[in-house]
């Protein structure tokens, strides 16, 4: 019973009802005004592009909501536009949402200094992406925490194994429905389920 | 005189030997049985008869060769597989190595002494600080990110609170922003002063350990009288600060200024010019500007590369761009090149505050936003306003409105950025930290591979890797 880890992070109910539809964007004109930004996604359909400003800073950076089926045309279309700088690849869970799981990158334009974040969503019944890590070799771990963290799978990845966590270890602890302390703690007298 | 110093004069030289092959006889048969418990007599030999170090014939069972400790067995070497391997080898450096500054594994394959191939392995340190985020509020975040780059704690703060700012969409006071200047750049101090105290000693300049310990503390000795403590301080907070700087700063700050700067010299009068230094750091472990872009590296790396990026300059933040200071380059991109820029930055970050120091705005050093910033205990008493929005704020926490943001700040390793997704609620629904060490710790085999055994621990060193930071 204490081997039994208590959190099964795959079993989760049917929940069709519970679902909001996230929203996506309606393909339309490019939708911001910052031509390197709009040089960059300008070609790929139904992007939803918009403008952040920093906390005490008059920077700004770009995030930009992509359809899961142009992810890796839309890291392409970035680096060819001047996006040559990786910085961060992350994954995250919206519980209750469908889409599910959301990717994003994130990539610098050095020369003109602009930080484009790319999200997209995939769905929980297929938590498959294709993998960017041939674009920026940089992705390889990144994909892997995600992998490890979440469970999104990256198709084409060279080695999608666990990073952080041990071989064989069950379930991907940052989805929401992976409880908290739900491991077993051993005593040296016994072993107590919390 | 010559019936002293030469005894055996007089004794035929035969004899001589003669008694010394009888004695090497008597060990030789004592470990024979001793040893392999065969009562047949091994071939004798002289020589290296030394006992149980001695070497035995080349045609001895393999199996008892490994039992006594002759032979190594390795398992990384599959019997079955005919390719020939040649002098490869794998050999694991960590996780428990001195040098990996932490618990890093590296598993390398060797080819004589050359590197073949490395790959890093993580995750020994993993205590899912990302997973805790979401259940801590903003207000008890900060203590959970100090400590995961524990070597820069204000700057894991200040990305934190900057990232739920731009959530709250509001701006801090001006002297909240000059203090946390000074501190950052105080921090950038003592860490890159750790970095050289570490990679001196890790290529065998063992005075630059103390050295380097020896001005850091200066640091955190301020550290300790701001914040009251000597680490992970949760000192920055979303809105300001948690208090203002204590009596006598100045004093302090300008003390410290002076101390490392002295410092800092002595560092280069006893490596600048050290030729087994020199040897040791030029040309080994480099790094090109385009291996920096794709595998995100930045920070000091990057700019030892040649990679002009600093975001101090190019997406500035706490209104560090009114203060005047350079960017230090490197042009080869070499562990050489990370030091002289580290080096360099630290003067860098002693002008940036002495320009804090003479231009201190005075006024509040946290926002007086009362959705943020509870009330002063006194206004409790007087006001039901007050109370009302002191109880909100510790029975709930901070609200911030549903959004996703992303705010990074300079670090002394790189780019440390703090992406957070908020549904609304008082604690962020996703937090996904993007650490430079990790970054830096992925590119270890673009600096190790084809390199000597030796120059891994330099490459390792240079790269200033944080375990808390990689793992999380």
């Amino acid at each position: 019973m204490a081997d039994e880890p208590v959190n099964k992070t795959d079993d989760v109910p049917e929940m069709d009802e519970m679902v909001e539809e996230h929203a996506t964007s309606e393909p339309e004109t490019p939708v911001t005004d910052d031509p390197v930004v709009a040089a960059a996604l300008g070609e790929i359909p139904g992007v939803l592009v918009t403008e952040h400003d920093q906390a005490s800073s008059d920077a700004t950076y770009h995030q930009a909501i992509v359809p899961s089926e142009s992810w890796v045309d839309a890291v392409v279309a970035a680096k060819d536009a001047g996006f040559t700088f990786f910085i961060d690849l992350y994954a995250a869970d919206h519980f209750r949402e469908a889409p599910r799981f959301e990717v994003g990158i994130n990539l610098l334009n050095r020369r003109e200094r602009r930080r484009l974040i790319l999200r997209t969503r995939v769905p929980y019944d297929a938590p498959t992406l294709p993998t960017v890590s041939h674009i920026f070799a940089g992705a390889n771990f990144y994909e892997r925490e995600a992998f490890d963290l979440l469970g999104v799978e990256f198709t084409g990845h060279p080695d999608l194994t666990r990073i952080l966590l041990p071989d064989e270890w069950e379930g991907h602890p940052l989805r929401k429905d992976h409880a908290v302390g739900a491991i077993p703690v051993e005593f040296k007298a016994g072993s107590v389920d919390l | 005189m010559s019936d002293t110093t030469d005894l055996t004069a007089d004794v035929p030289a035969e004899e001589v030997e003669e008694a010394s092959v009888s004695v090497a006889e008597e060990r030789r048969a004592a470990h024979d049985v001793w040893v392999s418990g065969t009562e047949e007599r091994m071939p004798f030999a002289t020589g290296t008869d030394e006992g149980a170090q001695e070497m035995l014939p080349s045609d001895i069972d393999p199996a008892l060769a490994i039992q006594e400790g002759i032979e190594v067995d390795d398992d990384y070497v599959d019997e079955d597989d005919d390719h020939d391997f040649g002098d490869r080898q794998i050999i694991n450096m960590g996780p428990q190595h001195p040098s990996t500054h932490g618990v890093l594994r590296l598993q390398m394959e060797l080819e004589g002494e050359t590197v073949v191939r490395v790959k890093p392995i993580i995750g020994y340190l993993h205590t899912g600080m990302e997973k805790t985020a979401e259940t801590l509020n903003y207000a008890q975040g900060a203590t959970n990110v100090t400590r995961m780059d524990y070597l820069s704690p204000f700057h894991n703060e200040l990305a934190y609170s900057l990232t739920v700012e731009q959530l709250l969409g509001i701006d801090v006071p001006p002297r909240a922003n000059a203090i946390r200047v000074l501190m950052t750049e105080l921090n950038r101090v003592s860490s890159h002063l750790l970095w050289a105290a570490t990679q001196g000693m890790d290529i065998g300049a063992l005075s630059m350990m103390i050295y380097g310990w020896r001005e850091r503390e200066t640091c955190l000795d301020f550290f300790e009288k701001t914040t009251g403590l000597r680490m992970n301080h949760n000192y920055i907070r979303v809105g300001g600060v948690a208090a203002d700087l204590p009596d006598g700063w100045r004093d302090d700050v300008a003390s410290l200024i002076t101390t490392v700067s002295r410092g800092v010299d002595e560092y280069e009068q006893l490596l600048n010019e050290n030729p087994i230094f020199l040897d040791r750091t030029m040309g080994v472990g480099v790094i090109t500007p385009k291996e920096v872009e794709q595998f995100g590296i930045t920070g000091p790396m990057a700019r030892a590369s040649g990679v002009n990026w600093d975001l101090r300059k190019e997406m500035p933040y706490c209104g560090i761009d009114q203060y005047e200071f350079d960017v230090p380059l490197g042009k080869y991109g070499d562990v050489h090149d990370r030091y002289e820029v580290r080096i360099a930055e630290i003067r860098e970050s002693l002008k940036i505050v002495e320009q804090v120091m003479d231009s201190m705005p005075s006024g509040d050093y946290r926002t007086e936003d009362r959705k943020v910033t509870p009330p002063p205990r006194k206004r409790i008493d007087e006001s039901m306003e007050a109370l009302i929005h002191h109880f909100k704020l510790f029975t709930e926490g901070i609200a911030v409105p549903p959004g996703t943001a992303y705010q990074a700040v300079e670090g002394p390793r790189g780019e440390i950025g703090c992406m957070m997704i908020s549904k609304g609620g008082s604690r962020p629904w996703r937090m996904h930290w993007r650490a430079p060490s990790f970054a830096a710790v992925q590119a270890l085999p673009v600096m190790m591979t084809d390199s000597l055994v030796a120059d891994v621990v330099a490459s390792l060193a240079s790269a200033d890797p944080v375990l808390g930071d990689v793992d999380r």
